[in-house]
């Protein structure tokens, strides 16, 4: 008892199923009105008792409950083959590597983009408007004139997706960077200055090291929004497969819990991919303080 | 301009340009520095002693006069690798051992990785710091840091050093220690130094040359010859001898400031 007080287990619990309880009232509360409109149609009234046990199991809810969604969950993550078309793994693992794509292009291309601001004048005057502005966007207006586009020219599958998650994830990427190499104080550069070192120098001896903690706060918000990147790519474009696609259809068909269930996975896959990127923090941080030559 | 002097500079200006107007840093500053003198440069904050230094390290720019380094321009001295260069905070890189940061100028400069070693191992022993080569920053206290900064700037056998108030953030007896140290370390290498401080104690223990300055505009009011023998126990701070220097020091700082404001 001691041991849980102090810790952080019994806190998390109870803020845990506190949104539990929040979420069952307003199940009942949601799904009520049908099941009156049903009792009313059938020209009978419905018990309280009765009509939240009904409330809880209905085809197709308004709100569905949560033993609902993680049951359609654990019945499409794991009862089925992950090559099945129903397979959530399946539709995830085709988000995901679309936002894995377009993750790694755009970190590659938000850092160039940010080296390139730092050591030129010209390009900060002229790049940083633009990548301000391409962020003003709404990505659900672009999204399907880049898939017409790279359809256009004989580009179609995988990469027009990760584009999308490319094009909202480059922006955090830039942000982070700019500052991250330009994090040095005066008398580190000055320091530099006195050994007459080369701006390469500078740069990898000095700027980069001193920009991984930026990095690494940007990675996470880019990894992140490169998976909502990846299923907005999914939704006007018509895909069939895929967690944007399966929100899509589940909308068609009214079919909630399938939509909820996808709303799951995807939250999950967010929460791994932020936390993996959060371990490699960590290791970074832990090899440039540990281990002699830090990172180079 | 004659050809043994480390450092020499004539009639050397340096005006800032900022939104209040110009600020006169420097104004007509005529100075000789001889090899293996320990100079040291005092005065209130304002006077343009860290801005004559920055001068000689090329780090700022004179705006009229001329100043040559070993009979260069400070460019070409810094191109040459001339000085090393000690700033106020330690500065050391957080993510480099101290082992890794001593090398960092010899990194850059291109020695080799034997050579790298001999010359950090060397360093470490002359600031006193064998044990902690593969120590990081964080793990060594404030003294043995700018001790490490110090090696960084001697690692690579520049003839003159350059402090900037190196002392100035620790407390007084690490200082005094620091400062026995570093007399002892001028007295094997034979280096140029020149010393920005702003304690009198301080200037006069290490200086053979002491160089008063005062601000608005930044000029040098006085230049002290130290009559003090180059061995100098700690002792020596309570002998007639040093206290008569430091009182001229003090009456130097008292003619060119002013209190009013």
């Amino acid at each position: 008892m001691g041991r849980l007080s102090k810790g952080k287990t019994i806190p998390v619990l109870t803020v845990l199923s506190v949104i539990v309880a929040v979420w069952y009232v307003c199940v009942v509360w949601m799904n009520a009105q049908w099941e009156y409109d049903q009792a009313e149609r059938a020209g009978t009234t419905i018990e309280f008792s009765q009509l939240v046990s009904n409330t809880m199991h209905q085809e197709r809810p308004v709100l569905p409950a949560a033993h609902q969604v993680f049951a359609e969950m654990w019945e499409t993550i794991v009862n089925k083959k992950i090559t099945s078309k129903r397979s959530l793994v399946y539709h995830a693992w085709i988000t995901l590597s679309a936002t894995l794509l377009g993750f790694a292009i755009g970190t590659v291309l938000g850092i160039l983009i940010s080296v390139g601001i730092v050591h030129n004048r010209a390009m900060e005057k002229s790049v940083m408007p633009w990548v301000i502005a391409s962020q003003t966007i709404p990505i659900l207006a672009i999204a399907p004139m880049i898939i017409v586009v790279l359809n256009a020219i004989g580009i179609s599958g995988l990469l027009p997706k990760a584009l999308i998650s490319t094009y909202l994830s480059f922006f955090p990427i830039v942000v982070g960077m700019v500052k991250g190499l330009r994090s040095p104080d005066q008398s580190q550069l000055d320091l530099m200055h006195t050994y007459s070192a080369s701006a390469t120098q500078t740069f990898w001896k000095l700027r980069w090291p001193s920009s991984m903690p930026y990095l690494f706060t940007s990675l996470k918000i880019a990894v992140a929004i490169s998976l909502v990147g990846a299923i907005v790519g999914e939704l006007p474009t018509g895909a069939v497969s895929g967690l944007g696609a399966r929100l899509l259809a589940g909308s068609y068909y009214g079919q909630t819990i399938q939509i909820w269930s996808a709303l799951f996975t995807a939250a999950i896959l967010a929460a791994t991919l932020v936390m993996l990127v959060g371990l490699a923090h960590t290791y970074v941080l832990k090899r440039m303080g540990q281990q002699p030559g830090g990172v180079a | 301009m004659s050809g043994n002097k480390v450092i020499s500079s004539e009639n050397l200006s340096l005006t800032f340009e900022t939104n209040d107007g110009p600020v006169h840093a420097l104004s007509d500053i005529d100075l000789k520095i001889d090899k293996g003198e320990f100079v040291s440069f005092i005065g209130p904050s304002g006077c343009g002693k860290t801005t004559f230094l920055r001068v000689i390290a090329d780090l700022e720019k004179p705006t009229s006069g001329a100043i040559t380094v070993n009979g260069m321009t400070p460019e070409e001295a810094r191109m040459k690798r001339a000085y090393g260069y000690v700033f106020q905070a330690a500065s050391l890189y957080l993510w480099r051992t101290i082992e890794k940061n001593i090398a960092l100028p010899l990194e850059i400069m291109g020695y080799s990785k034997s050579e790298q070693q001999e010359r950090v191992a060397r360093t470490l022993e002359l600031v006193d710091l064998t044990g902690f080569a593969k120590k990081y920053p964080w793990q060594l206290s404030g003294g043995m840091q700018q001790r490490a900064s110090i090696a960084r700037a001697l690692a690579f056998d520049a003839e003159l050093l350059l402090m900037d108030e190196p002392f100035g953030a620790l407390d007084e007896i690490v200082r005094d220690h620091l400062n026995e140290q570093l007399l002892e370390l001028w007295d094997r290498t034979n280096k140029t130094i020149c010393f920005v401080t702003h304690s009198i104690p301080e200037a006069v223990y290490l200086s053979t040359k002491i160089v008063v300055m005062s601000p608005r505009p930044g000029r040098v009011t006085d230049v002290i010859e130290s009559t003090l023998p180059k061995k100098r126990p700690l002792e020596i701070r309570e002998s007639p001898e040093f206290l008569k220097i430091a009182h001229r020091v003090r009456e130097g700082l008292r003619a060119g400031h002013s209190y009013e404001e």
